[in-house]
Order: C-alpha cells, then structure tokens, then sequence
C-alpha cells in the first residue's frame, strides 16, 4: 500500500508518496539520499539511525516514515551551520577524538546534542547512563563521554 | 618548521565529512540502475539440500534473478580459498574443503549460504527470499570442538572424516617433558577462551557494477584490504584478470578482522553483477553479521607451567583445541598456529614451551582472526598461568613476573621469534604506581564494609606486530606477501598526496601518515592528504590487520620520502649550484652546507615540474616516488595492566573501578589516536571477560546469541574512565621506531579482569565471560566450601 | 517487513472501528516493540491502525489521590513530569529506567501494557500499584489485565485510552537489567499503598506477578529486612541465557529488599 508523506526534513519541507511500510530511516536514506543517518543493526540496540523528531531523539530504525508524518525531522547533516562550521558538539567530537570509524557517530552526536540541551552540568556516571541506546565498538566510549561533557559546557556557553 | 608533527596530538583530518553525515560507506554509495540482494541461508546447521525451487520466488513482483550453487558451478565459480597452508605434525597438509560461495548439496552452519535473490528493492528481494523452497534432509550437528572429533560425531566434510584440519605443534617436547618432571612445582589450567563476534557497528556490504563498454567490474566493499580482496578473487574464484577489476574499499564502519576476508557475498554480488549488466548491492542486516561474519577465538586449552622452588618459570606446556568452523576463513589456519603458539613465551624466559594445536571443523561460522587474533588467547594462557602459579607458590604477582621476565635484547624465544627490544620492569614500576597497588589493601578493606568484594589482576602481555617478513612467512605456509606498499605523489604547488596500501577503518590514518610526510617535508598538515581503498589509485597493498599499519604501511611511506627527498637534493644541488653531497636537508629546507644558500620543498617542487631550471640530461622531471617496505622482523609492542574490580555479593555483579594500562609502543606519531586505540581494545578486552559470548545450542546448532539483544557488546556504562601512559623503547628495525598499538587493549585486558575477579572471589579459575550469574554461583559455592 | 495496510484515525471511534476489522489488524502507538518484530518478520499484520493522530489519548493529570496517564505519553514524558515526580516519584523512576532516552521519547505507556512483554517495566508499576487501565469500552483492574506471556484481558478492537494510578504513601521500582537488552531480568515494585503493600514483579516469570509472601511479610512491618529470607520458589520462573530460574529467583528476594530500601528514603 502506498501512502502520501510530508514533513520537515533539516528545515526543509519534503513530501513523497511510499509504500506504508517505508521505515523513518529508509525514507532518510534512500529517498532523501540523506545517508549521514546509519543503520547498524536491526532490533533498536545501536543507535546508528538516531535522528530527532521533533527536537527529541529517536531512533528512525523503529518507526514507520508515517509516524513521523507533519514531524520537523533533523538529521546530522543539518546539525553544523550553513557556513559549514561545526556544532559545538560536533567540535568537541573531533577535539577530543570521540570518534573512530565514523559509523556510530551521527548517532551519537544527535543523542548528545538532545541529552545535553535537556540535562546540563550532567555527572560522567550520567553522561555514560545516556548512552544506553548508543554502541560503539571503536573508542571504548572514554573520548566520546569527554566529548559530551566538554561539548555539553560549549552548548550552555553558547546559550 | 619549529616544531614536529610527530609526537604531536594533531585532531583528525577525516573527522569533519564523519561528523557532518558526509562519509562514504559502502551500503551510502547508489548506482544507476541499482538492484539489490538478499541471501537465502540455511536455517539448519547441517543439512543435505535435496532441492531448491526457484520458480516462485522468479515469479514474484520486482525478481531479477535467483542464483543458486548450480548455477556457480556452471559458471566455473571456484570456492573461497585460504590464504595460509599449515603443515601437521605428520607431515600433511591440513584438509582443506571446498568452500562455494552458495551450498552446493550440503549446508554446514545456520547462516549457510543457500540461494541469492536479486531484485528491483531490497524488500522485494526480500519478499522473494521467503518464496525460494529449498527442501532440506537434516543432519546431526556438532558445534563444540573437543565434542566434534569424538568417535561417532557427525563429520562435516567428505575430506576430513575425524573433523579435524590438522594438528600442529611448535617447540621441544622431550625437553619440556624432561624440564616438567623435575620441576618443584607445576600449575595447571584448564579453561575455554569463549567464541567472539566481531560486530564492527557498520554491517558488511559489497555493490559490485559490470562495465560492457571497458570489460570490467567495480566493486565497492567494506573490506579492511581491498587488494587482497580483488587478488583472491580474481585468481581464485572468478578466474577473472585482475586488471579487469577495480576494487573500492570507501569509508569502512570499523572491521576488528572481520572485514580481512573475501566472503561468498562479494563473490556473488560480482559475478551477478555481470550475469544482470545491472550494479547488484547486498547489505547486510544486524542478524545476518551474528551469523555470517567470521567469528573469533573459540579455545578449549590445558596450559601447565613448571617451576622451581623460587617460581622461575623452567618450562611450559599447552595443548589447545582449537574451533574452526564449517569451512576454512581466508586466514583461519594461522590464527590458533603462527599467531598463537609463537606468543607463548610471554614477557618470560621459560626456557622450552610445547604448544600442540588441533584445529576441528565443526557446524558453525568460520573462525578467523579477530582483534588480537591468536595473541590475546596466548596471552591469556600465559597470564592466567603466572598469575595462578604465583598464588600457588605464595609469591607476589608482579614479584613472580619481575623474576622471569626477560631483561637482555635481542632475545630469541623458545617459540621462533626474536624480540629486538623492550624493557618489561618499567612499563610494570609505572602501571603500578598509576594503579596506587600499595593502597590496594585500604580499598579492599573499605569496600568489604560496603558488602563488596574488591581483586587485583595484572596481566602483562607481549604483542608480535607486522608479520613478516615474506619469505619466512612464506615458508611457514603463508600464500601471499606481507609487505606494504606506499606512494608519494607531489604536485606542483608543492602540496602532496599520499597513496597507501594500509586501508583505515577508524585508525586515523589520513591523519597519521599525513603527520609523517608533513613532518619530514616541513609542510602544513593540510598540504598532505592521504588516499587509500582504491585498487585503481592505490600501486598495492597488503591491508590492514594485525596492528601492522604504522610500522610496515608508515615505514613503506618514509621510504618513499627517502626517495623523494634524495631526488630533491639532486635539483637543489642544479638550483643552488652546489655539489650535491653538499646539499643538506630539514624539514623541507634544502640548504647547502655551510653557507645561508637554501631553497624551500615548495621551489623544488615546481622545477619539478617546470624544469625550465633543471638538469633534464641527468635526472627525469616530476617529483613522484613510491616504494614497497617488506620488513626484516615483526615489531613486539608490550605493556603491563592492572585491573582493579568490585563485586557485588548479592548479585554477582562485577564492576570494573579502576582500569591502568602502561604500554610500549616505541615511538609514538599521533598519542591521542594511540590512546583511542587503547581504549577500543580495552573495551573490547573487558567485553570478552564479562559480558561477550557466542553461544550455539549444543543440538540444534541454532545461533542463541544472533542479535545485540542477546550478544551483550559493552555499553558505555559497563566501562571506566581508563588511566592510561606509555613507556617507549623503539624499535630497533625500522625508521621511525614505531610498533603498533591497534590490538594491545583487546590482548590484555581480559586475563588482568579475570586475574582480578578471581582475586576477589579468592578461587583458582572462573570461565569467561563472568556474567553476573556466574560470579554469584561462584560465590554459593565458596560459601557452601566455607 | 511483510506490507500492510495503513490507517490513520484521528478518533477513538474510527480506530476502534478499524481495528475490530479483521484479525490480523494491529494497533500502532510507539511502535518500539511492534515494528521491531515487523522488521524481523516476526509479526506480520494485514493493517496497521497509528494511533499518533488522537491527541485525545496523550497527556498527564494529578489530583493528589490518582495520576492519569493518556496511552499515548511517551516514558520520557511520564519520567520528566513534575505533576507524577511530586505524586508518584517511583512511577517516574520507573518511566526513566525503560529502554534507552531514544526508546523512552518515542515508546508509549498504552503500547508497553497491551504488548505486556514479560520482561517490560510499566506492568511492574500497573499492578504494583494497583492501577486501573482504561478502554473504549470499560475499566480494568491491574490484578485482571495481565494474562500470560504477551497475553492481556484486551479484547479485539478495544483500546487502551488511559491508567489511572492511585498514589501509594511510598514506593520504588528496582530493575536488574539484561546487559544486553537492557529489559528487566527481574523489576521488582513495591508499594505500601496506605491500603496494604503490593509487591509486583516483573522480568522473572512468564508475565508480571505479584509476590504475595513478600507482600505479608512486608504488611506486618514495611523494612528490607522483612522479606530478606523470603524466598520466591524458582519453579515456573523463566530460564534463559541470561539468568536461570533459581538465579531470578534469587534476585527477586534482592530486588524486593532493595525496593523496600529505596521506598523508604
């Protein structure tokens, strides 16, 4: 079954006919060819596809493009400024080497830049605890929790 | 410039296209008139197939094709080769079975290849995969090693009836027999090193499109060697000239080993793409890695050491078996061998070490290496004993260390290798004042007044990097060169670009070995990219695997400078009207000796390539170089942890508090990329201890670990804050002193948590991984000893 | 994923109406359970009816006596709310502890109960406190809506639109997660409601149950110390990689005297 959908995509307005059965991500990437937004695994554990919904993040693997119909959807290509400068979170991924292969990191990145907005001055121990829904097999997670406690100050200083 | 690019923390160069969604990962890359792929697996472990019909499934809204193993084997589509021959202790050659790309009457292991459907989507091939019926006669499994060469186990392959690919042995066994029977005392274990799986976070994926106008194909594919990857292919399998295929490895989501090998996919994806004259994409999804990629370790071992009465080590004695897998992995018979037994001898002087090894096929995923490969199962051997043989003998771990370890370099093991250099004692002087081991005792105390159990574990380990060189290799079995391949390639305007055979997967190179040329050439980091990946841009390469990138690709690429920067002197020289054995060079400044003559890399650059100036009667214009580096020896990075863990009398919980690593890499480029190194292997080593493990129904042979949901990879809340520092000795045999440090966290950790949750529970042996459970069992069971 | 049909009512009535359609027609709230097992192929309905257009079933609202929650809240709304941290802090907690930040901002209270997966939080909660679930069609009381393993006393078309939860004098819910899928291995809530101590436990058996020896022993005196030699019998509990029975059975008496520890705080 086909059905139209219409959203928000990185401020952009976009709409599409798909089959119903068209995940969130799929539509991301396939169709938008935004593939900045990862698919790492298949039962919601890794996080790879986090994007945000309507300012909140969620894991566009486990939902349906239809859920997020009307939605304004930020995907991490639409997280660094039209000048192509970095987010603060984005900085304090690279200045403190909170990436690897780059494959969990769009994810990680979106997930930090919603925790932090919604929790600053976060403890290391929480900071971790954020995580919960985010694997990466490269860092051993060290830099990234550096990364989101550094790049969490960054936000608030830049409020 | 005035200061060096190497040793510096130089922020990475590719981290920006990652951090911006604009990296280039092979399932990322879309071709015109794209179809795509879903395998058809077997969901039996062993199974005859009596019949496969294709005719619904061809039927079906949007179906290309389905291929099956007939069809391979019309075509003349060879099986998947490996690429190390092991010679066994009677003298024959291990038992090497076919291995097609899809099951050709038989399938061996759940995730077996059966069928390939292709398609205008990929949920229309997938809703096709469901209509093949293959019709199959199940068969008795066996997916445990030690089980799969009993009498009676159902054998696998026609060519290895007892399951067995060889057994393998490596040292004296008289004299290790002798040294044990007059020893004062002897300590034995007896333990299992658990089945690992991979899982890079980025899935495998292969898109492979077929040229009619050039003859030729294009593959893109998430592989840590795309050269090796084309060469095995077309040599072996596809029977295709080599020429005729261009490989493209583009950015790879992380491959711990798993990404080295040429797999049925890629096979498959190729040739279809040409049956279809249409680019054919397979991606893997999560549940398809857990039972197709190559998994990892998978021991069962008895490990003995001998002693004196002052605990020095006299001699050791290992018999291992090791789990193969259904069919052989392109490097699976070196792991449990050449990888593992020559790491016996630890940071020791045991003087003989016996190492027997039989390696068993058995219906379950091929094994191959997997960070560390072979080098973390001996160093847990290794360290566990000694940790062991220390309580036993009432002696100080690191007291029982600092006695054997081995002081004088060079040193030629009992086990075949000769290490060039290290200093043991001071990589352990560090790790323990970093641990604050004196005040161990304190913690200990506190924490038992919080219902807690608090251990320490050490472990200190010894790496051999860089295998090499190839004629050795050679002789021990191996089937391909193990040297690396670099180029440099200046252009005019004097910025360069840097071509290397070291695939990066997360490792930094295009930062790295950009700080390397930068360095010498006295550029600006930014003047210098890196290329690798790409067999139609790259001379060769050998790839990446075995923390060997630095100290073979790094040393390939300073060769070349060596090149390019004797070429310099001879147009500094013409420009400077000098002698040119008077021609000094720094940094990028050619000077002549003496005088404040001088001429910048950048002038030479471009009389280079605007010989307007130049002696073009005795030197070729252009300023491009490349060289191949085959090194003389392995590199053996070592180092020393201390663990420290609490346990939770309730639950069986164990947490690790405190995690020290002192390690030495030689010298170091990049510190905060080799800290990051260290932190992924560590993390990577507690999984192994406390959380990993593969597990397969022992009946069935189902996979009960198929997804993150039940193979548990660690989460950033089951991990510390890691304290970290390095010791250096260089190496002796390279140019820029440097070991390898991709594999080190992965070798170690697991035998320091094990030695310190055996520590705190007060008990001789535990089996990996200590899930809560099984630390609480251990506990009912001190308490019912008590 | 096998292809549906998708509907998307902006009532109640329609969605009831459509989803009494046929058998094979599922509702779709967060969708964090159930297109994870359409992705697998695990489950494969004829119709999906989205529940995400009736704003009608989102929302949070205290009295002081009972906190209502509209099936369609998010956890992270229920986590972050101050109306329900004020009234019923361990509701709250509990609401924070599902899943991971991304799961708990798109899964809903109303999905969690109807797909009542043995190891999920919010049944601890519902029939720890006592809480009365709310349909189209009628209420029903915690004790009668957890059948079995994935089996509620919903019936075909009937949709969850509210749970009323009555607020105890003191509770906590503790969770001894699977490391791998973060679910309970075993989630214990206790409550001393002011009308008798509810100990609900989740994780550890086919469906959530509650621990009546424990809910004695802790009437005559609400201290961890009351049910530390109370056994739960490891018969009839969940086996499997992760935990056998006798270790879940173990852990519940933990976990109980660890909730009872956090309840009184």
């Amino acid at each position: 079954m086909a059905v139209k959908i219409s959203m928000k995509v990185n401020g952009k307005p976009v709409s599409a006919e798909v089959e119903a059965r068209t995940l969130l991500v799929t539509f991301i990437r396939e169709h938008l060819r935004l593939t900045g937004t990862h698919v790492g695994c298949d039962t919601a554990q890794c996080g790879a596809c986090t994007v945000h919904m309507n300012g909140k993040a969620v894991k566009s693997c486990s939902m349906l493009a239809m859920q997020a119909e009307g939605a304004d959807i930020l995907t991490i290509e639409g997280v660094a400024k039209a000048d192509g400068a970095l987010h603060p979170m984005q900085a304090a991924f690279k200045e403190h080497h909170g990436l690897q292969c780059g494959f969990c990191t769009p994810g990680m990145v979106m997930n930090a830049i919603d925790f932090a907005a919604k929790h600053p001055g976060a403890s290391e121990q929480e900071v971790r605890e954020s995580l919960e829904g985010n694997l990466c097999r490269c860092t051993g997670y060290h830099n990234i929790v550096k990364a989101i406690m550094a790049g969490s100050k960054a936000m608030a200083a830049a409020k | 410039m005035a200061t060096s690019l190497i040793g510096a923390r130089v922020a990475r160069k590719e981290d920006y296209r990652f951090l911006t969604g604009a990296g280039q990962y092979t399932d990322d890359v879309a071709l015109p008139g794209q179809t795509y792929a879903v395998f058809v697996r077997s969901p039996h472990a062993h199974a005859k197939i009596k019949s496969i019909k294709k005719d619904k499934a061809l039927a079906a809204r949007g179906v290309l094709a389905v291929y099956t193993g007939d069809d391979l084997a019309a075509a003349k589509v060879g099986g998947l080769p490996c690429g190390w021959l092991i010679t066994g202790t009677d003298g024959q050659p291990m038992k090497e079975p076919p291995h097609p790309p899809l099951a050709q009457g038989k399938v061996r292991y759940v995730g077996d290849h059966v069928a390939v459907v292709i398609a205008e989507s990929q949920s229309a091939a997938r809703d096709a995969a469901e209509l093949v019926q293959v019709d199959y006669e199940a068969l008795p499994a066996v997916v445990n090693a030690s089980k799969a060469t009993q009498k009676g186990a159902p054998a696998l392959h026609d060519i290895a009836p007892d399951n067995k690919c060889y057994t393998w042995a490596l040292g004296d066994k008289a004299a290790v027999d002798a040294a044990f029977a007059k020893a004062a005392h002897v300590t034995k274990l007896d333990f299992v090193n658990n089945r690992l799986i991979p899982n890079a976070i980025e899935p495998r994926a292969a898109n492979a499109t077929y040229s009619r106008a050039e003859d030729s194909y294009t593959l893109y594919v998430a592989s840590q060697n795309p050269h090796v990857e084309r060469l095995l292919m077309t040599a072996f399998v596809l029977g295709l000239p080599e020429h005729k295929v261009r490989v493209v490895a583009p950015d790879v989501g992380g491959g711990f080993g798993s990404k080295i090998y040429l797999y049925a996919e890629d096979v498959v994806v190729t040739w279809a793409s040409r049956q279809l004259g249409r680019p054919v994409k397979w991606t893997a999804e999560r549940s398809e890695s857990f039972v197709s990629d190559a998994h990892g370790r998978d021991h069962h071992t008895v490990a003995e050491m001998a002693m004196d009465k002052d605990g020095k080590f006299l001699a050791m004695r290992v018999r291992t078996t090791a789990n193969l897998g259904a069919y052989l992995s392109t490097f699976a018979s070196c792991i449990p061998t050449i990888l593992y037994a020559t790491l016996l001898a630890g940071q020791y002087t045991t003087p003989v070490i016996y190492c027997e090894v039989t390696a068993v096929f058995t219906n379950t995923a091929p094994v191959d290496a997997y960070r560390g490969a072979g080098r973390p199962e001996a160093t847990y051997v290794v360290e566990r004993l000694v940790e062991t043989a220390a309580r036993d003998m009432k002696l100080d771990p690191a007291e029982i260390r600092r006695r054997n370890f081995i002081k004088t370099f060079p040193y030629q093991t009992p086990v075949a290798l000769m290490y060039d250099t290290g200093n043991y004692d001071a990589t352990l002087d560090a790790v323990m004042k970093m641990a604050d081991v004196t005040g161990f005792a304190r913690r200990k105390e506190e924490a038992a007044k919080r219902g807690k159990l608090r251990g320490l574990g050490y472990c200190c380990y010894i790496e051999a990097c860089g295998i090499a060189p190839s004629n050795i290799a050679g002789a021990l079995g191996a089937r391909a060169g193990l040297f690396e391949a670099g180029e440099i390639r200046v252009h005019p305007t004097g910025s360069v670009t840097v071509f290397t055979g070291s695939h990066a997967h997360g490792q930094g190179h295009e930062t790295t070995f950009a700080q390397v040329v930068a360095d010498k050439l006295g550029l600006p980091i930014e003047s210098v990219d890196v290329v690798h990946g790409d067999t139609s841009k790259i001379l060769f390469g050998m790839g990446t695997y075995g923390s060997r990138s630095i100290a073979v690709g790094g040393t390939a690429i300073v060769k070349a400078l060596d090149k390019i920067i004797a070429k310099g002197k001879k147009i500094a020289a013409h420009l400077m009207e000098a002698a040119e054995t008077d021609i000094e060079y720094d940094k990028g400044v050619f000077k002549v000796a003496g005088t404040d003559k001088q001429k910048m890399f950048g002038e030479i650059a471009f009389a280079a390539y605007v010989p307007h100036n130049y002696p073009l009667d005795k030197l070729e214009p252009g300023l491009n170089e490349n060289a191949f580096y085959d090194p003389t020896n392995f590199t053996f990075p070592a180092g020393s942890y201390v663990c420290e863990v609490e346990i939770d009398r309730d639950t069986g919980v164990t947490k690790v508090v405190n995690f020290s690593a002192v390690d030495d890499f030689g010298k170091i480029i990049n510190p905060m990329i080799v800290e990051g190194q260290v932190h992924g292997g560590l993390t990577q080593g507690i999984g192994q201890a406390l959380t990993e493990n593969c597990r397969y129904d022992p009946e069935s042979g189902q996979l009960l670990t198929g997804s993150f949901t039940d193979y548990c990879v660690p989460r950033a809340d089951d991990v510390p804050s890691y304290r970290l520092d390095t010791r250096e000795t260089p190496c002796t045999h390279n140019p820029l002193g440097v070991k390898g440090c991709g594999e080190a966290g992965a070798i170690g950790a697991p035998a320091a948590v094990m030695n310190a949750i055996t520590d705190a529970l007060g008990i001789r042996d535990l089996p990996m991984p200590a899930t809560a459970e099984t630390v609480w069992k251990a506990i009912q069971a001190n308490k019912k000893a008590a | 994923m096998h292809a549906f049909n998708y509907h998307r009512p902006s009532s109640v009535a329609d969605a009831s109406k459509q989803a009494g359609a046929g058998a094979d027609v599922r509702l779709l709230a967060g969708g964090q359970s159930l297109v994870q097992a359409m992705k697998l192929r695990l489950s494969a309905p004829s119709d999906l009816v989205d529940l995400n257009a009736i704003a009608e079933l989102r929302g949070i609202k205290s009295d002081g006596k009972t906190v209502t929650v509209g099936a369609m809240t998010r956890h992270a709304e229920v986590a972050g709310s101050a109306d329900v941290k004020k009234a019923i802090p361990a509701l709250a907690a509990l609401a924070g502890m599902i899943g991971d930040r991304q799961v708990r901002n798109q899964g809903t209270i109303g999905g969690s109960l109807a797909n009542n997966d043995p190891a999920a939080d919010y049944p601890a909660a519902v029939l720890g406190l006592g809480a009365t679930i709310v349909t189209n069609k009628r209420k029903i009381d915690a004790d009668k809506f957890f059948k079995g393993m994935f089996e509620t006393a919903l019936e075909r078309g009937e949709i969850i639109t509210q749970v009323s939860f009555p607020v105890p004098k003191r509770a906590a819910y503790v969770k001894f997660k699977n490391p791998a899928s973060r679910f309970a291995i075993v989630g214990v809530f206790a409550a001393d409601t002011g009308n008798g101590v509810r100990v609900a436990v989740t994780g550890a058996g086919p469906s959530v149950f509650r621990q009546t020896d424990m809910e004695k022993a802790l009437s005559s005196k609400f201290d961890p110390a009351s049910v530390a030699n109370v056994r739960q019998k490891a018969d009839g509990l969940n086996s499997d990689l992760h935990a056998s029975a006798e270790y879940r059975a173990h852990l519940v008496t933990v976990m109980t005297k660890r909730a009872v520890e956090a309840a009184m705080k």
